[in-house]
């Protein structure tokens, strides 16, 4: 890789996050990172407790996990929609810069985001509600959320993607989100979803990591649990295949029929 | 007459104008449906008992949630437009021309509703008995009524803040959880409960659910009226202290 794609890749990269991730105001960030994944963790373990279902422990974990699908789903879904918002799509497709480093630069921000966003509300979660976790899980834990939050920055990627097709990508996100939230096991074991749902979710991001971490929060060894994060890894690998090779078909389609701001 | 003229043609106005957008729209119909869905599996697997209870909960969290964020950010939606000192100088008061907004928000929340309780009864088979229906449908009214003043007031409140949207969209958890839609309210700490008793939307909730077993509702009913014309009163007062102070400082555009 050359200096210059090298630049595109870290500077391009985390410059794109701080210009089109609007949610960067801490007016914004903390309602919306901070507060509102603790509250997604309360209400659904109160249901689970109204329910008498699963443990504390189960809901805390979950929901960590799947809140990490907020800044990855939506800051990578703005790196398309929020150029073109700002009027500056065009301009950056036009670039003799290389795709991959493009695209793909602009995603390592949003990880660390999703990662942050997910490790704060397992432990403020965790603590509120008293779950007990043992200490030598936390550094494979932590593994996990890095990798469940690159997973779910690949299929950022793919929504992303879509953006190219279509202007409203604040409904389209949250779509994403709430299906993650449904299928994933976040709070719905999965042995207790339908098959056209649970069949589905082995091939979606944060359902083999919100397992894993669920085993490892429970004591288990990271070796019992290296296949599901191969299997998060493996995922969230695809669906970043999947969502830049779109991207690029799209592009190509918006050049030869003239569509890039039809959208 | 001329008021209740300007509330009716701006309820409509923004009942169009909303239903015509995809966020507050579609999205207001399909996000409680997930929510809920997740609600329904968690209660068929744990309490199957308790799924007529999440059905008409999960049903009603929806008005609520079309109405938060979307109140939040009503007025910072109208800055954007460039609308807002034109509503503002009209000669028509201005609460009077902001509450049909929020009403329309709420009523949104009966597409809600509606689509979340056809989803229950098609895949989870849930049955949610009503009893009574006039009285179902008057409560249903004052819970739309008096979410739709809550949201008046948080549009009021958060209209210094450019992202007023995020603090709506932060209220919407909180209230989901502790006014009874899902989950009972004695599962929380007592100190959650009397904060549960100040919001309109418990009484609401309280009122459908007694309407629907056939129960008495009529105080439920009453003090989900009686809060939410306070928090109409109260919207009313600060628009007042909040518009005077943003003419006499020129800081209703925020720019």
């Amino acid at each position: 890789m050359s200096l210059t794609s090298l630049r595109v890749f870290f500077i391009g990269g985390l410059l794109s996050y701080r210009a089109l991730f609007g949610w960067l105001s801490p007016w914004v960030m903390i309602p919306t990172f901070v507060i509102a994944p603790i509250f997604q963790i309360l209400l659904f373990t109160y249901i689970g407790r109204a329910a008498h279902l699963r443990s504390d422990e189960f809901y805390v974990v979950g929901n960590a996990l799947q809140y990490a699908s907020i800044p990855c789903v939506f800051a990578m879904t703005n790196t398309v929609a929020g150029e073109r918002y700002q009027s500056t799509l065009g301009a950056v497709l036009v670039t003799p810069a290389k795709r991959i480093p493009l695209f793909v630069g602009r995603s390592l921000p949003v990880i660390l985001n999703g990662f942050l966003v997910a490790a704060f509300a397992f432990a403020a979660g965790g603590a509120i509600l008293r779950i007990h976790v043992p200490a030598s899980s936390i550094p494979a834990l932590a593994l996990v959320l890095f990798v469940t939050a690159t997973a779910t920055t690949g299929l950022g990627l793919s929504t992303a993607a879509i953006a190219l097709l279509a202007r409203d990508t604040a409904t389209l996100s949250n779509i994403v989100f709430g299906t993650l939230l449904v299928v994933t096991g976040a709070n719905v074991a999965l042995e207790d979803l339908p098959g056209w749902m649970s069949t589905p979710a082995q091939g979606l991001p944060l359902t083999h990591g919100i397992e894993a971490a669920r085993r490892l929060a429970d004591g288990a060894s990271f070796g019992r649990v290296g296949g599901l994060v191969a299997a998060e890894a493996l995922v969230g690998l695809l669906w970043a295949v999947l969502g830049y090779a779109t991207i690029r078909l799209l592009e190509w389609q918006s050049r030869i029929h003239a569509t890039l701001e039809r959208a | 007459m001329r008021n209740v003229r300007l509330l009716a043609v701006g309820w409509v106005m923004h009942m169009k104008m909303l239903s015509t957008s995809s966020f507050n729209g579609l999205l207001a119909i399909v996000y409680p449906i997930f929510f809920a869905t997740v609600a329904f599996f968690i209660y068929q697997a744990g309490n199957e008992n308790a799924l007529a209870y999440a059905g008409l909960g999960a049903a009603v969290m929806g008005i609520w949630g079309s109405t938060s964020t979307a109140a939040g950010a009503a007025l910072q939606r109208e800055r954007w437009h460039g609308t807002l000192e034109v509503l503002v100088t009209s000669p028509a008061p201005f609460s009077l021309v902001l509450l049909p907004i929020t009403i329309a928000m709420a009523s949104i929340g009966l597409y809600s509703m509606f689509s979340t309780l056809l989803w229950g009864r098609l895949l989870f088979g849930i049955h949610v008995p009503v009893h009574d229906w006039p009285l179902f449908c008057a409560s249903i009214l004052a819970t739309i009524l008096s979410i739709g003043m809550c949201g008046f007031l948080i549009a009021v409140a958060f209209v210094r803040y450019r992202t007023a949207w995020a603090l709506g969209n932060l209220l919407e958890y909180p209230v989901w959880m502790v006014c009874g839609f899902l989950v009972p309210l004695h599962e929380f700490p007592e100190a959650v409960q009397w904060i549960s008793r100040t919001l309109a939307p418990t009484w609401g909730m309280r009122a459908i659910r007694d309407a629907s077993n056939g129960t008495p509702i009529v105080t439920d009913l009453l003090v989900c009226v009686a809060l939410g014309a306070g928090y109409m009163l109260a919207g009313v007062i600060l628009a007042e202290r909040l518009l005077r102070s943003a003419r006499a400082k020129a800081t209703l555009s925020l720019t």
